[in-house]
């Protein structure tokens, strides 16, 4: 088994404590919340902290509530409980669908909203051992200065590999941080760079406390469409969410892509809801609109080699998925 | 009793078993399943150290120094090995020993070994391994095995006669160029089977103990306990009666523990060094370097048949990539070859196969060695040439089934041999007279058959003495414990074992006791390969049982003063057929009988027949019976991505007895498993750099639940006349059909002829789009 390297857990009992204790230290501490992602990469040297903080025992970071503006999600949600909450699958179903596809069901129950939220970008290049990455002189991303995907690429194209984040995107959702300076809320489509180092435009000190999912049209309708070779524990070769507004009449009345496995950040796909809107599904010109955005998701969406699976391939799939989320979202 | 004696398929008691043929759990099934089984990452030995190995980062390099005192300075390191301190060559293949526990002069692959250190614990060992400082000279890295057939320089293994070929076998039977002329219709194409390895769930793992008597004991989870012993012996140069060698409860195997490994060696000599015990276990990353899984396989195949459909001539040409030792390559390069000739009749057949070495992690013996590549091209071919010929594909193969007690064209004996049988179980099953060529675009069945050995007359290294041996042990308590040298790597073979006494003896299953796989404690059996372990212990458990039978049969006739006849053993019970008073609990046999007869034990033994062809090679591969299989598969083909769903898979299996039904259909089952995710998901190889693809359980996606398709196990029983009451192997054979079914059902889908494994979406996709382009639809 591979060996987790030494360091100290904290474990404060509210967000404030934590907030101070990741300024206490900055840089060298990180939070630990399901821990499917960040003891993985400790194991393969990838995440270095001196000091980890773990979140189980903050109060107030569990569970999903609603008022008027819509849903309120604590990030300790498990995945499961995301996937499974009544008010996440008929508010916001492309979610609780994403949410519900991500790893396989053990992972789901100890993985978390927050976690899956604030994941690290992956790479077939970096997401492996110490040994095998200095096999290969390490890449860019950590430890060295070449890129593999990119052959004399400066830049880190590793992949925004989180399914909820294009969910959350379409839903115009936001995430409240908790920092030294207090409370800050920001749109998730604003969260994200284009830099597969750090693609989050977070603060060393900052906790994610709450992902807020404003209220939704009343015939909201979503859906997540994942690839993967297997149909479980894969994360996505590319993933899309979609969001269908349909008014009183049937018709689209608003709508929205976004995706996922890419490049850095979560994508969304501009121009789909001109595309879409006043459609009704299942007419032809609702068809002949899904296949324009099949067609301008497949222009706009290009996969790299930075995930495992043949980008090529991948690429073709975009308009197969986009279309298979378009057509369950419409159902 | 002789070695040889066949003691028939018969039940020892009267008309009906009592035991056999009958679901019965697995006699460590609970220890199991409620964690009280213990592997051998499970011992702990006081004052235990732990130990790490140091690998190379370098595909191909000669080393130039290594430096390890930083490393045995370090607080809590207690030694460091290197190439030097175990310079003795070893190889599980007599004739091919090129392997060192750490390397002597050079590294042949990323994850060759190189220094090992044993530390108070595994993060210790693991700073100390960053300490030892190792000069490479890289050396030009042959990854691709046409390259190293062309190429000889520089060699990967130095001072061989012929460049990178690790080995060369051509042999040809019967007149294949008449053969071909006498044809009327022939086939011709290449085929291509990638590498895949074993994912057993228990990464490799080996605790030893050098005791101040100087006897060495190693716990390892291994499935050839003796050939382990016969190697430590060598390179620690220990008389092998101070080797003690012990398997413990076993994780899985399927092949990729059936060699010596590094870790096995260097924990013996940490030992033997600190005088301390030493465990070693391997990160699953370190699995997948050691590999030793399936070849990867480039094949040329041509078949000529008549216009009715019989074959006149089978000519193959493989190339076989080896990795960069040698391995059981030996035996598989003759396996490419020599295990194709049936379940149907060749009238002429050639074979030139050679295998290269690489620098890429070894290849060795995975489910099906050697044979599941050529079935996988063959088999496709001929559904190529029953479309050719407009024959279906049952019907084609029905038509050249070779019969039973008879003998292959290379001069294998066929005893039993339920071919023709699975094939109607498969063809029923899936109603394939009334789907086949009949469903809608996307959806279709695909047919393939193939027949493996239950076991091989070669015993690896030359002797005359049996291949497996048994020793009872009956104690006056009631209990009898069974010794045995078999391997039982989850197959069930102990629980064979207790099963057959049980018949045998009239005991209950839970009055039985085996005692497994410790050089010490059991008689030689050669290990858990080839699938012999149930044929070769069977037989020599049922010769030790029938000793011991003929002594309490004879006590209680004199007690009862009665025909022998009239004593029957079973369910716990001795009895006098014509006299229901006389009914005593077998506790009080077996006490009558220690009292009149002495202590009581016995031991049996089974050795093959002389079998094989008279010529060089002609051995390898002969068995002293063969399983027989036929499957059929459905697949849903979704064209917009190129993804094969496998909605379900009819696998019929001739066994020849079906000893515990419950755990033949558990093989089968495990073996399509295992088949398909061949087929559609796993591909084990490097990348540009040398290195491997992604070592880890998430990069090589084995299939979840939810990938395994439906699957029917459908047992036949031909009953074979050698076998433990007519018992046949059922571990490997069930899988070498299921990947050509499956690409022949692709074909009835969708009209694409699939001939590169894996195929993957893309690759299944690309193919589909090249087809209508070309067919214009």
């Amino acid at each position: 088994m591979l060996r987790l390297p030494p360091y100290r857990l904290l474990e404060p009992s509210s967000a404030e404590e934590a907030v101070q204790l990741l300024a206490d230290e900055p840089g060298e501490a990180m939070l630990l919340a399901g821990g499917t992602d960040l003891v993985p990469n400790m194991k393969h040297g990838l995440f270095e902290p001196k000091t980890v903080i773990s979140l189980a025992k903050v109060e107030g970071l569990e569970g999903v509530s609603e008022s008027e503006a819509g849903l309120r999600l604590g990030p300790m949600t498990t995945l499961a409980d995301a996937s499974q909450n009544e008010l996440v699958l008929t508010r916001a179903p492309a979610l609780a669908q994403a949410a519900g596809v991500v790893a396989g069901p053990q992972l789901r129950n100890v993985g978390t909203l927050g976690g899956n939220l604030m994941l690290d970008t992956r790479c077939r290049w970096y997401n492996q051992t110490y040994f095998w990455r200095k096999g290969l002189g390490y890449c860019l991303k950590k430890d060295g200065t070449l890129c593999h995907v990119v052959e004399g690429g400066s830049r880190c194209v590793a992949a925004a590999s989180n399914d909820t984040a294009p969910a959350l995107m379409t839903l115009n959702a936001s995430a409240v941080f908790l920092g030294s300076d207090g409370e800050r809320e920001v749109a998730i489509a604003d969260l994200w760079t284009t830099d597969g180092i750090v693609n989050k435009k977070v603060g060393a000190d900052e906790l994610l406390i709450a992902i807020k999912v404003p209220l939704q049209a009343p015939g909201h309708r979503g859906a997540y469409a994942k690839l993967r070779r297997r149909d479980s524990i894969d994360f996505p070769l590319f993933g899309c969410a979609v969001r269908l507004d349909l008014d009183e009449e049937g018709a689209v009345s608003g709508a929205d892509l976004a995706a996922v496995a890419l490049v850095a950040r979560p994508v969304r796909v501009k121009g789909v809801e001109e595309l879409l809107l006043g459609t009704k599904p299942g007419s032809e010109a609702f068809d002949q609109a899904v296949e324009e955005v099949a067609q301008l998701a497949y222009k706009r969406c290009r996969p790299l080699d930075n995930v495992p699976g043949d980008a090529e391939w991948r690429r073709e799939m975009v308009p197969v998925y986009v279309r298979r989320a378009l057509r369950a979202a419409a159902e | 009793m002789a070695a040889r004696d066949i003691h028939g398929p018969k039940p020892p008691w009267g008309e009906h078993f009592q035991v056999i043929g009958k679901g019965h759990r697995k006699v460590d099934g609970l220890a199991k399943a409620t964690g009280d089984a213990i592997y051998a990452d499970d011992i702990v030995l006081p004052g235990m150290l732990h130990a790490k190995t140091l690998r190379s980062p370098h595909a191909h390099a000669r080393i130039k120094a290594i430096r390890t005192d930083k490393a045995l300075a370090l607080e809590g390191v207690h030694a460091v090995l290197t190439g030097s301190d175990l310079p003795e060559c070893y190889g599980v293949i007599p004739w091919t020993p090129d392997e060192n526990a750490l390397a002597v002069d050079k590294v042949r692959f990323i994850g060759d070994e190189v220094a090992a250190v044993a530390a108070v614990d595994e993060d210790t060992a693991n700073a100390a391994l960053e300490l030892i400082e190792v000069d490479y000279e890289p050396l030009h890295a042959f990854l691709d095995p046409k390259e190293a057939l062309g190429r000889g320089e520089p060699q990967i293994h130095e001072g061989r006669k012929d460049g990178n070929v690790s080995k060369h076998v051509k042999l040809d039977f019967g007149d294949v160029e008449g053969g071909f002329e006498e044809a009327e219709v022939i086939v011709e194409g290449d085929y291509s089977f990638h590498g895949t390895t074993h994912g057993a769930i228990e990464p490799h793992c080996a605790v030893a103990q050098y005791g101040a008597d100087g006897n060495l004991t190693l716990w390892s989870s291994t499935q050839i306990t003796h050939y382990v012993q016969r190697e430590i012996s060598k390179v620690l140069d220990i008389e092998p009666q101070h080797v003690r060698v012990i398997q413990p409860c076993l994780g899985g195997a399927f092949g990729g523990k059936s060699d010596p490994f590094s870790l096995e060696f260097c924990v013996s000599k940490l030992a033997m060094i600190t005088g301390r015990p030493v465990k070693m276990l391997w990160t699953r990353e370190e699995v997948f370097y050691a590999h030793r899984g399936r070849h990867p396989a480039q094949m040329h195949y041509r078949t000529g048949a008549t216009r009715d459909g019989r074959l006149t001539a089978v000519d193959a040409k493989i190339l076989l990539d080896g990795g960069a030792y040698s391995s059981f390559g030996l035996v598989t390069t003759y396996y490419s070859g020599q295990l194709l000739t049936g379940p149907y009749h060749f009238p002429a057949y050639r074979f030139d196969s050679t295998r290269v070495f690489t620098n890429t992690p070894p290849c060795g013996p995975k489910r099906g060695h050697g044979s599941v590549q050529p079935r996988f091209a063959f088999e496709i071919q001929l559904d190529e040439l029953a479309e050719k010929l407009e024959l279906d594909p049952i019907e084609l193969r029905r038509r050249n089934f070779q019969g039973e007690s008879t003998e292959t064209i290379n001069g294998q004996r066929i005893t039993s041999n339920g071919f023709l049988e699975c094939l109607d179980k498969v063809e029923a099953a899936s109603d394939w007279k009334e789907r086949r060529g009949k469903m809608p675009f996307g959806r279709g069945l695909g047919v393939a058959g193939s027949m493996y050995i239950t076991g091989t007359n070669y015993p690896i290294y030359p002797n005359d003495m049996p291949q497996a041996g048994i020793q009872l042990q009956v104690d006056r308590s009631g209990l009898v414990t069974v010794f045995t040298g078999g391997n039982d790597i989850g197959q069930g073979s102990n629980s064979v074992a207790a099963y057959l006494v049980a018949e045998e003896l009239g005991v209950e299953i839970s009055d039985v006791r085996v005692v497994a796989a410790d050089t010490d404690l059991c008689p030689v059996d050669l290990g858990a390969y080839s699938s012999r372990v149930t044929f070769m212990v069977g037989n020599a458990v049922i010769d030790a049982c029938r000793k011991l039978r003929a002594q309490i049969v004879d006590t209680l006739a004199a007690t009862w003063e009665c025909d022998k006849k009239r004593v029957r053993l079973m369910r716990g019970m001795a009895l006098d057929l014509e006299d229901s008073e006389r009914a005593i609990p077998m506790r009080e046999a077996f006490q009558l009988t220690e009292a009149a007869c002495d202590t009581l034990g016995a031991t049996g033994s089974y050795n093959t027949p002389t079998l094989g062809g008279d010529y060089r090679g002609g051995a390898i591969g002969a068995s002293p019976a063969y399983s027989f299989t036929a499957h059929v598969v459905e697949v849903d083909v979704d064209c917009e991505t190129g993804f094969i769903g496998v909605k379900k898979v009819w696998c019929a299996h001739d066994c020849g007895r079906a000893l515990n039904p419950r755990l033949v259909a558990g093989q089968i089952e495990g073996s399509v498993y295992m088949g398909i995710a061949e087929a559609l998901l796993e591909d084990h190889k490097v990348n540009r750099f040398g290195l491997h693809d992604g070592p880890s359980l998430l990069d090589y996606p084995m299939p979840t639940t939810l990938d395994t398709p439906e699957i029917e196990a459908l047992i036949v029983e031909s009953v074979d006349p050698e076998g433990p009451y007519g018992a046949k192997e059922a571990g490997e054979g069930p899988l070498h059909s299921s990947i050509p079914a499956l690409a022949n059902a692709v074909y009835d889908a969708v009209g694409l002829r699939l001939t590169d494994l894996p195929f993957t979406p893309a690759k299944v996709l690309r193919a589909l789009r090249e087809l209508e382009s070309a067919t214009g639809v």
